[in-house]
Order: C-alpha cells, then sequence, then structure tokens
C-alpha cells in the first residue's frame, strides 16, 4: 500500500503504537549504537516507488550483530535500492529504517551514516592507484581528517598495528609497499574491503565483491568476509550462487521489493516459490 | 632530523639542494674574490642572472606543488608572482624618495606626472620593508584564497579551473595597465635605487640578493618537501588520481585543495618579491597569460611532482631563453614549443623522469642488492 494514500487515522494509529519511539522524545546528538536486542539493523514496512514502479514494497528485513547475511535475487529485485536506503543514497516514501534500536537512519545525511559506522563497498573497485597498499589503509583509517590535522599527521605504533591487522585480515601483507595500481582485480577488491575495515565500521554493505574475479579469488573472497563475522555485521548481495553457498549461514531471498524467502541456503534452495522465481513457471 | 626525514626518498632533492650550496658558495667567491681578468671570474651580471633564475625555480616548484600534487592546472600562477613582485617594487618606489626626476619627497615620479598630489591609500605603509614583505605573501594569499574558495567549494575543477585562472591572470594585467589604478600603468615600477639602505647597483648588494633567494628557494623547497611527504601530501595526491573516493573517505576535498592553492600562491608572491629588485623593473606584462603558460612547461619539462624537476625545468629552460634570445631572437618560440613537443613526446615525466628511469636501471642491473631490498 502506498503511505501518500493511507489515511490520516491510520497514519496516527500507526504513530500511536506502544513500541513506538517518538522522535523528539529523544536528542537527535545521542547517536549510541544500541544492540541490546542482538539486532543491529532494523528496516521495517519501507516503500520506494519511482515513477510508479514499486523498486521496494512493504520491505521488511532485519540484521542480527556479527551476522554474515547474504541477499540475492533476479535483477530488478529492489537490492541495490535497499542497500541506497540504509546509506542514506534514496529516501523511502514510507516505514523506518533504524540501526540498532534507537538510530533514525531516514533522518540523517550519506556522512553522517558512514561516520556512524556503516561501510558499503561499491561494485567497481576504486583504490588510489598511485598510493602502495599501506597508505591507501592510513589514508582510509578513522580519525581527524580536518587539513591542519592531517598536516601534522604521524602513525602511531597502535595504528600502524592497526593497519598491519588489516593487511593479514586482507591477505596483502606481503604486498605492503606495493602501488595499488600494479594490484590485479581481485587483490583490489579486498584493498578496498580492508579500507572500509580501517573506517571501523559496526556494519559493512558488500556488493558485489566477486564479480569478474578467478575462482582462487572467489576462495580467498569467502575466507576473507568468512572471518570477519562476528566482528563486523556484513550484509552481501551477489548473484554468484556457487559463491553464496559458500559463506552463508543465513540468506534472505527479495522479490520485487519485499522478502519472499529467509532461511539456510538448503531451506531456500528447496522452497517452491524461490524456484519458480529463479526458474520461471 | 626533520631534513633527513624530508629528504630521504628524495635523491633528486639532495642532489638539487648540493648543487645550489655549492653555487652559493662558489658564485660570490668567483665574483668578488677572483679579480675581473681571470677566466674564472663570474660577472655580475651572471650573478643576477643565476638569482632570477633562481626566483622562477621557486614560482616552478609553487606550480609544481598544485599541479603536480593536487591536480589543479594552474595558468594563472604568474598573477601571484606579479602581486608579489609589484608589493616589493612598491617600497623600492618609497625608497627612492626626493631623488626621483621631479624630486618630489614622497610621490614617486609616475604620480607627480599624473598630478597627483597625495599618496594614494593603498601605497601606505610600503615605506616599510617588513610591511612590504607582509603584502608580498598576504596579498597574492588572500586572493588565491577568495579565489579558491569560490572555485572549490563550487567543485569547479579541471579544464574550467584552468581556464578561469587564465581569466583571473589576464583580468589583473588589464586592471595594471590603467593609469588610474596607481600602478605605474603600462610602464610599471622602476628606476629603483637601493633597497634597506643597500645600493641595488652595488655587487655585493647583487649578491645579497642572489643569497637570498638561494636560501628562500631551499626553504620553500623543504616546506613543499614538508606538504608533500605528509598525510595531507597523500590526501592531495588522492584527491588528483580519484577526487570522489576521497571525498566518500571523509576528507574534506575542497579545504584541502584551498589550503595547499594559498600556501602555493603565497610562495609564488616570495617569488615575485625576490624577483623584482634584481630584474629592476616590474610592469603588467608580468602578468600576460602566455607567462602563466610558459612556467607550465618549465615544470613539465621538468618533470611533473617531482619539485626538484620543476626546479631543473625552470633553470634550463630560462638558460636556454637567455641564450636563444641573444643568439637567434626569433628562433626561441619555435625552440620553446620544438622542446614542449619533445618531451611530450619522449619523456612524459621530464628531465626528473630520465633521472629516475636512469636509478632503475642501474638497480636493475645489480639484481642481487634488489631482492634483498623488497622484503619489508
Amino acid at each position: 500500500m502506498n503511505p501518500a494514500a493511507r489515511k490520516p487515522v491510520e497514519q496516527l494509529r500507526e504513530s500511536m503504537r506502544r513500541d513506538r519511539q517518538w522522535r523528539f522524545m529523544y536528542s537527535t546528538l545521542d547517536l549510541e549504537l544500541d544492540v541490546s536486542q542482538g539486532v543491529i539493523l532494523y528496516l521495517e514496512g519501507l516503500h520506494v516507488s519511482f515513477d510508479g514502479f514499486k523498486a521496494i514494497n512493504d520491505l521488511n528485513f532485519y540484521v542480527n550483530a556479527g551476522e554474515l547475511r547474504c541477499v540475492i535475487g533476479p535483477n530488478g529485485a529492489g537490492k541495490t535500492t535497499m542497500m541506497d536506503i540504509i546509506t542514506g543514497k534514496t529516501r523511502p516514501d514510507g516505514g523506518t529504517a533504524s540501526f540498532g534500536r534507537s538510530i533514525d537512519l531516514l533522518q540523517l545525511s550519506e556522512p553522517e551514516i558512514a561516520a556512524l559506522g556503516i561501510g558499503r563497498k561499491f561494485q567497481k573497485p576504486t583504490v588510489f592507484e598511485s598510493h602502495t597498499v599501506f597508505q591507501n589503509l592510513e589514508l582510509a583509517m578513522a580519525g581527524d581528517k580536518r587539513v591542519f590535522p592531517t598536516l601534522f599527521a604521524r602513525l602511531t605504533g597502535e595504528q600502524r598495528d592497526r593497519i598491519h591487522e588489516v593487511l593479514t585480515t586482507i591477505g596483502l601483507q606481503e604486498l605492503l609497499d606495493q602501488d595499488a595500481g600494479a594490484l590485479s582485480h581481485g587483490q583490489k577488491q579486498w584493498l578496498e574491503i580492508g579500507m572500509l575495515l580501517m573506517q571501523d565500521p559496526q556494519l559493512l554493505l558488500v556488493d558485489e565483491p566477486v564479480a569478474g574475479m578467478t575462482h582462487q579469488e572467489m576462495d580467498r573472497t569467502a575466507e576473507l568476509l568468512l572471518s570477519l563475522e562476528g566482528r563486523h555485521s556484513v550484509v552481501v548481495v551477489e548473484h554468484d550462487m556457487d559463491f553464496v553457498r559458500s559463506i552463508a549461514k543465513r540468506v534472505t531471498v527479495l522479490h520485487q521489493g519485499a522478502v519472499l524467502a529467509e532461511g539456510s541456503m538448503d531451506e531456500v534452495q528447496n522452497d517452491p516459490r524461490v524456484i519458480e522465481v529463479y526458474l520461471g513457471e | 632530523m626533520v631534513l633527513g626525514r624530508l629528504l630521504r626518498d628524495d635523491r633528486g632533492g639532495q642532489a638539487m639542494l648540493a648543487v645550489l650550496l655549492l653555487v652559493a658558495v662558489l658564485v660570490p667567491i668567483l665574483n668578488l674574490v677572483v679579480p675581473e681578468g681571470n677566466p674564472w671570474h663570474v660577472s655580475t651580471y651572471t650573478v643576477t642572472l643565476l638569482g632570477k633564475y633562481l626566483t622562477y625555480a621557486l614560482l616552478a616548484v609553487a606550480v609544481d606543488l598544485v599541479w603536480g600534487y593536487l591536480g589543479i592546472l594552474s595558468l594563472g600562477h604568474a598573477a601571484f608572482f606579479g602581486l608579489g613582485g609589484y608589493a616589493m617594487g612598491m617600497y623600492l618606489m618609497r625608497q627612492i624618495g626626493d631623488r626621483g626626476v621631479y624630486g618630489h619627497p614622497v610621490l614617486p615620479d609616475f604620480m607627480v606626472f599624473l598630478n597627483w598630489t597625495e599618496l594614494p591609500w593603498f601605497w601606505q605603509g610600503f615605506d616599510m620593508f617588513w610591511f612590504a614583505v607582509l603584502m608580498a605573501i598576504l596579498v597574492p594569499g588572500v586572493l588565491a584564497f577568495v579565489f579558491g574558495y569560490l572555485a572549490f567549494r563550487s567543485r569547479v575543477t579541471g579544464v574550467y579551473l584552468s581556464i578561469m585562472t587564465q581569466a583571473l591572470t589576464y583580468a589583473l594585467m588589464l586592471a595594471f595597465f590603467r593609469n588610474e589604478m596607481g600602478f605605474g600603468g603600462n610602464n610599471g615600477l622602476t628606476d629603483f635605487k637601493d633597497i634597506l639602505g643597500f645600493d641595488l647597483t652595488n655587487d655585493t648588494t647583487r649578491i645579497g640578493l642572489f643569497l637570498a633567494s638561494a636560501l628562500t628557494l631551499a626553504l620553500g623547497y623543504l616546506a613543499c618537501r614538508f606538504i608533500v611527504t605528509s598525510r595531507l601530501g597523500r590526501v592531495a595526491v588522492a584527491i588528483r588520481d580519484a577526487e570522489a573516493r576521497t571525498r566518500f573517505i571523509g576528507y574534506r576535498v575542497d579545504h584541502v585543495k584551498l589550503a595547499i592553492f594559498t600556501f602555493s600562491a603565497m610562495l609564488a608572491g616570495i617569488a615575485g618579491a625576490l624577483y623584482v629588485p634584481q630584474v629592476g623593473i616590474i610592469n603588467p606584462g608580468e602578468f600576460s597569460p602566455l607567462n602563466s603558460i610558459e612556467l607550465v612547461i618549465w615544470v613539465a619539462i621538468g618533470g611533473r611532482a617531482t619539485l626538484y624537476g620543476a626546479v631543473i625545468g625552470a633553470v634550463l629552460v630560462n638558460y636556454g631563453k637567455t641564450y636563444f634570445t641573444g643568439a637567434f631572437p626569433e628562433a626561441w618560440l619555435f625552440a620553446l614549443g620544438a622542446l614542449f613537443v619533445l618531451v611530450t613526446l619522449f619523456l612524459p615525466k621530464g628531465i626528473a623522469g630520465l633521472f629516475s628511469q636512469a636509478v632503475t636501471w642501474w638497480r636493475v642491473r645489480r639484481p642481487r642488492e634488489r631482492t634483498a631490498r623488497v622484503t619489508p
């Protein structure tokens, strides 16, 4: 149902629901991430339409803290639009999106959301080609990024350790002094994930990480994403079924802007509705 | 210790500074101690010429900082150089005092000629050296800050920005050509007598100015190295290569650009202030768009994004210019054009690129050392 067409009475009823928190009741500056319920991302009743086309249609989607979740779905299922809503790029017509229990994502701008700890990796990797792998990670590191602090910035031992830790995670510690421009496609993808990790994100959104990768590179990417589980919450959008099977514990299938099925890979694959969507009638 | 950190991994810079030091020690000795008839004697004319090259080199370093490292192709840097030069020229004019042709105690000759009766407000204070130096730095800095603030905030980049900088220097040239502006119009400022009480025609004053240029070039070079080797320098290169990505990581791209652009303009202003007492004249021709383009060519020939390459390029091209305009006056522009085409075709990284290629070639010839070097 389009929210614009909702009756005022229903809107009022909605806002009086007992589990609703009224925005004006708490300070907008209080952006403490609250995951006491074990859930880091709540998307409820989201609607988005572009010129009448319903890209997202009553979407309800939850991600647990520390979970690695895969999202699959045919083209036009709303996967990218969902990512856009979470990162603040697209504003929904209705519904709620919150980070933890208290942070309303729909009230925040893109940079604010990024600063809160939601990192996104786009499909096409962009790394700084004339800098070394190490310097790429250094630049991406969370910290004071104003002009003069940057001019006089020196790496502390702690920060150096952090960079080496991430280098180990993404498996590029051998190549730390190599120019990023000389890396292979797969290595650039890992470096980009590493740059995301340097910003200490709570939630990582990864869009098609293995597009254009060799099988070997896919295996390493799977290992990398699995190693993040527990420390970061990760949402992976991917087309490649073999890859999804190799990493997924829980899979969400989107179809026509709503969740069609959710569960383990086996459950999802044997779901007759999913088979119908993917294989046709 | 700081010096060591700035010049580590900078073989070219080490060599350049060493040569600069050598020249700064030898030239005064060869000029003042060695008698005139001796073949080793360096004439005062040559000393002044070298001093002029050094101020050009400082200007080229300033251009290389914004073009090579930040990706802003400024085609108007001669404007900042010219403004710095005018500030120093105004001080030198005030120093003339009543020794002008008309003998007015305060007003420079051109103002008497224009029937002005008192000094315009913007000429106040320029009888003090420190004030003139301050203005030589501040005026280009403020202009660059305002210009950059408007341009970078509106995210004007690439060729559009280059055209705007070109328009800036052209507009300044037209303005300074006007007599009513109060800067001597077409003739500019000239006929200087002395600086800080020292006679400008004196050999020792010339040597002093030459040494000041050498010292300022060294300090300016090190200041730029400090920026380039800092994290801010790496952010600048990141902006040059992938501006949107840098913004996405959380850096304020417009602030970084504004800071470095303004610093570069101040450096150009200092170079201009050193240039004028040595050349003895400053006129609106310095703002000509051609000058700004020419100095971009110095940087391209020397090697973009290698600071010391800018020094080499500026000195070599200007030496060539001095030689050619003396020997074959008509051929100079053809020679400059040919040089630019040849360097673009065969030396895309300029003369400095040739230098580092030679180093690489030398290292490849000794593979054993190379493998020992790879492990971090």
